[in-house]
């Protein structure tokens, strides 16, 4: 008898080709898109690839971190840090970011995995704390009021200032794909498979044989890893850092949570849609200031309670669509089917 | 024919998308003692828990004192004098066995049965009343949770299986305060899988076999191979 | 000397924090919810307080006359209206609807009162001092507050263990569905509980208003506080949660001596010693 696992379906043979077809386009930002633009969508890119990475944490792999912050924070610490102490370039610095915040994660990790659930969640707001405070008494990089990147390692980038945008936007761009192609990979994958089945009864996948505790820990610190990529990035951008911006618990886990969950927790096109909805409200309102958060945070709230799924749940359980590959279906060959 | 104390009617019971029950109808009348015996998965928990609301139920399908309760939530059920014995007994954990009696007691309604009449009624229940209620033996919280039904006063007692997992001396110890608890007025179903323990305690019998009502009549007057055909579906 | 003071002081604000946890602690006892919005609710309560002294001329303390009641009653009907909902096993949908009352509460305050720091006045009893041994002075506003925690504690264990209503709680605890056999309406039982919470909230946010400067941003970590007094005392012992609380205040005093940076710091690390060291707390109830 033989049989084949195969992924996806008519529309997300559909859906990758849009989503191709989307990619292309945006490389070529820098040609149609001015200055404000390219500043707007390298935002969204960061948020996208924000919520990517949470959405694996908590939608997948049950690991509900109100904490990631941060890893954000660690990764625009470490690229400063190299790059005003060690002369790095800005540009190696982002993926170096990645590697030590990932190694930070390991403890981290061990410390924090002793918590469940709620607990959990609010262990990871305390770390968090925990490295905004110490950030705040390194006196070497601005201790509590932060400090900028000096001239010469911005213009160590590139010789014009259009140049550098432009590179930044790529990065950007280069990184939210990466992160979401590995992301998808990762799903496919054996591990995807367990993390699936963690997903839906943690005691049955230990039961059979999942290694649950290694496979949480694999994505949490995959997860840090990204995310101080995406940190260090956005920070790199801005040109300047601080301790409260770079560990803030509204930018970059209450934005981060609620695009998720509007967007739909648990599939891999939900922090697609939450980040369009994010962005085309904060467009429309942001004159509003802090009812602007009042808002989400009540909108949120009705999502939670009304359509817990998110906007992409709805559409699935609608239309079954699915834009990335992920469904896997056995498929028998012709002779086992004539055998029955 | 006395107006029934209990009446269902064309019950259907359904766990999520599985039906349970399929037209089930009983009837308890005033100070007798019913028994609903069946295999495995007939659908005899099912019927108990409609009852005691914890199982959607059309409101006409269960009239309580020609009530009808069906699809009342279980706290409003409790409220009107029906109290649920669970099957596996249900003690609470954090508890001792008297904070548990004393719940049993929480709607204060009035009644003979008082906190001394239940230790009167279980001995061993006063000696260990202090104790938390996962300390005592099996049969020790079959008779807790029978006293923390009976502290609510209730004219209908739903008793799920009593004797699952008790030795036979032990069922038979409980059983010897059925009529004690029939004399003070309270109807009883008894929902067994010891049939024959079942079949003495009650005055009438009902079998239920893959969610259907088998045969129904008088404990007295089934022979043993009706019973058997209506049970195992032969 | 200057030691003992330093722990004196420790200890006197440990007890605000064991009644930031208590609130806590009694939520996810009996509903096994984390409320994220919890710190938050202090400070409205604080805010309430605020208002209710300034539109009625009357002294924070008998200001809990007033916020302690209308606190009690957000709490039933927030959990009547809208966290039962979210009540179930899967634990994201409590956590992001408090997460998302937290946000609305902190922004509406926000726009409401703008971030400006507000204290409470609450009199001479503020610079008062009575001495306990020569040389060690504690202030009468710490000590009374500090009084009135442990009394609110004790006053919560009696409820828990010695009422029928804490029977109810415990019981809803244990086994929510055979509670509804015992005749308790579970919504009504977790709006209760909720409701006691939030009394308890009212309290310590009026102290928070008396003692320091506050505003809209204090929330999150009014609920650090409490939650790194409930894991160092332990789970499921509110006398722990005591202990939790003191032993988190006298770090914190302790951290606060040796650098004014330090102090919050100083907090977190203790807790994360006790989480590496004995992740169960210090006085853990063991529960069947």
């Amino acid at each position: 008898m033989n049989v084949r696992i195969v992924f996806g379906g008519a529309s997300s043979r559909i859906g990758m080709a849009l989503c191709a077809c989307a990619v292309a386009v945006l490389a070529a930002a820098p040609f149609w898109a001015g200055r404000d633009d390219l500043f707007l969508l390298s935002q969204i890119y960061c948020y996208l690839a924000l919520a990517s990475l949470w959405n694996l944490l908590a939608g997948y792999a049950g690991l509900v971190s109100v904490g990631q912050q941060a890893y954000v924070g660690l990764g625009a610490y470490v690229l400063f840090a190299l790059a005003i102490l060690a002369g790095v370039s800005p540009l190696w610095a982002i993926p170096l970011a990645g590697v030590f915040s990932a190694a930070i994660a390991i403890p981290v990790a061990l410390l924090v995995f002793r918590l469940r659930g709620h607990y959990f969640a609010i262990g990871t707001w305390i770390v968090a704390e925990v490295f905004r405070l110490i950030a705040s008494q390194v006196s070497m990089l601005g201790g509590g009021s932060g400090t900028s990147l000096p001239a010469a390692v911005i213009v160590g980038i590139a010789p014009s200032r259009q140049l550098r945008d432009f590179i930044i936007y790529w990065i950007a761009l280069g990184l939210v794909v990466a992160i979401v192609a590995l992301i998808v990979l990762l799903l496919r994958s054996r591990y995807g498979l367990a993390l699936k089945a963690i997903r839906d009864s943690e005691l049955a996948a230990i039961c059979n044989g999942i290694d649950v505790k290694r496979t949480k820990f694999l994505v949490y610190c995959l997860t840090a890893f990204g995310t101080a990529m995406i940190g260090a990035l956005i920070f790199l951008q801005r040109l300047r850092v601080s301790p409260d911006a770079a560990f803030s618990v509204n930018d970059w886990t209450a934005f981060v949570i609620f695009i998720t969950v509007i967007g739909g927790i648990g599939r891999i096109e939900g922090p697609i849609v939450g980040t369009v909805v994010f962005f085309a409200l904060r467009q429309t309102l942001s004159d509003f200031g802090a009812l602007y958060l009042l808002m989400l945070g009540a909108v949120a709230i009705l999502v939670m309670l009304i359509a817990p799924k998110g906007i992409w749940g709805l559409v699935v359980e609608r239309f079954g669509w699915q834009v990335f590959p992920l469904e896997r279906k056995v498929v028998l060959d012709a002779a086992t089917v004539a055998r029955e | 024919m006395p107006e029934p104390l209990l009446a269902v009617r064309r019950l259907d019971a359904f766990y999520g998308d599985i039906q349970a029950l399929f037209g089930v109808g009983m009837d308890v009348t005033a100070g007798e003692a019913v028994a609903v015996i069946g295999a495995n998965g007939a659908g005899k928990s099912a019927l108990l828990k409609s009852i005691a609301g914890l199982l959607q139920a059309p409101p006409a399908a269960i009239l309580f004192a020609g009530e009808p309760i069906g699809g009342m939530p279980a706290y409003a059920v409790a409220a009107r004098g029906i109290a649920l014995v669970p099957e596996g007994r249900g003690l609470f954990a954090s508890l001792t066995v008297e904070e548990n009696l004393l719940i049993g007691g929480q709607l204060k309604r009035p009644g003979p049965w008082t906190l001394p009449r239940i230790y009167d009624l279980f001995p061993a229940l006063a000696e260990r009343r202090r104790l938390p209620s996962t300390a005592l033996s099996g049969g020790q919280q079959q008779m807790a949770a029978l006293g923390r039904a009976l502290m609510a006063n209730p004219r209908l007692l739903l008793c799920d299986e009593l004797s699952l997992g008790l030795a036979p001396i032990v069922v038979r110890d409980i059983y010897a305060r059925l009529p004690a608890i029939l004399g003070e007025g309270v109807s009883v179903v008894l929902v067994e899988q010891d049939i024959v323990q079942a079949l003495r305690a009650a005055q009438r019998v009902y079998c239920l076999q893959e969610g259907r009502v088998a045969l129904a009549g008088a404990a007295k007057d089934l022979t043993r191979e009706q019973i058997a055909a209506a049970y195992f579906g032969v | 000397m200057e030691w003992v003071n330093v722990i004196l002081q420790g200890v006197l604000v440990g007890g605000l924090y064991a009644m930031f946890a208590a609130g806590l602690s009694l939520i996810f006892g009996v509903m096994r919810l984390v409320n994220i919005a919890h710190g938050d609710l202090i400070v409205l309560a604080a805010y309430l307080a605020l208002v209710t002294t300034e539109t009625l001329g009357i002294g924070p303390l008998t200001a809990l006359v007033i916020v302690v009641p209308v606190m009690a009653l957000i709490g039933y009907a927030l959990q009547r209206l809208v966290l039962n909902r979210t009540l179930g096993d899967d634990l994201l949908p409590p956590l992001l609807v408090t997460f998302g009352l937290s946000v609305i509460i902190q922004n509406g305050l926000l726009e409401l009162f703008t971030a400006d720091s507000q204290k409470l006045q609450a009199g001479a009893i503020e610079v008062a001092t009575v001495p306990l041994a020569s040389g060690v002075y504690v202030g009468v506003l710490p000590l009374v507050q500090f009084a009135v925690a442990v009394a609110v504690i004790a006053a919560l264990q009696f409820i828990f263990y010695r009422t029928p209503l804490g029977r109810a709680f415990r019981a809803t605890a244990d086994d929510a569905q055979v509670a509804q056999l015992m005749g308790l309406d579970n919504r009504h039982v977790f709006a209760l509980a909720m409701a006691l919470s939030l009394a308890m909230v009212a309290i310590a946010g009026v102290f928070l208003a008396v003692r320091a400067n506050f505003d809209p941003s204090q929330g999150p970590s009014r609920l650090i506080f409490g939650f790194e007094a409930v894991i160092i005392g332990g789970l499921g012992s509110l006398w722990g949660t005591l202990a939790g609380g003191l032993i988190l205040g006298v770090a914190q005093a302790i951290g606060a001596h040796l650098s004014p940076g330090w102090q919050i710091l100083a907090g977190h690390i203790a807790f994360l010693i006790i989480l590496a060291v004995r992740p169960e707390g210090l006085f853990p109830k063991v529960r069947a």
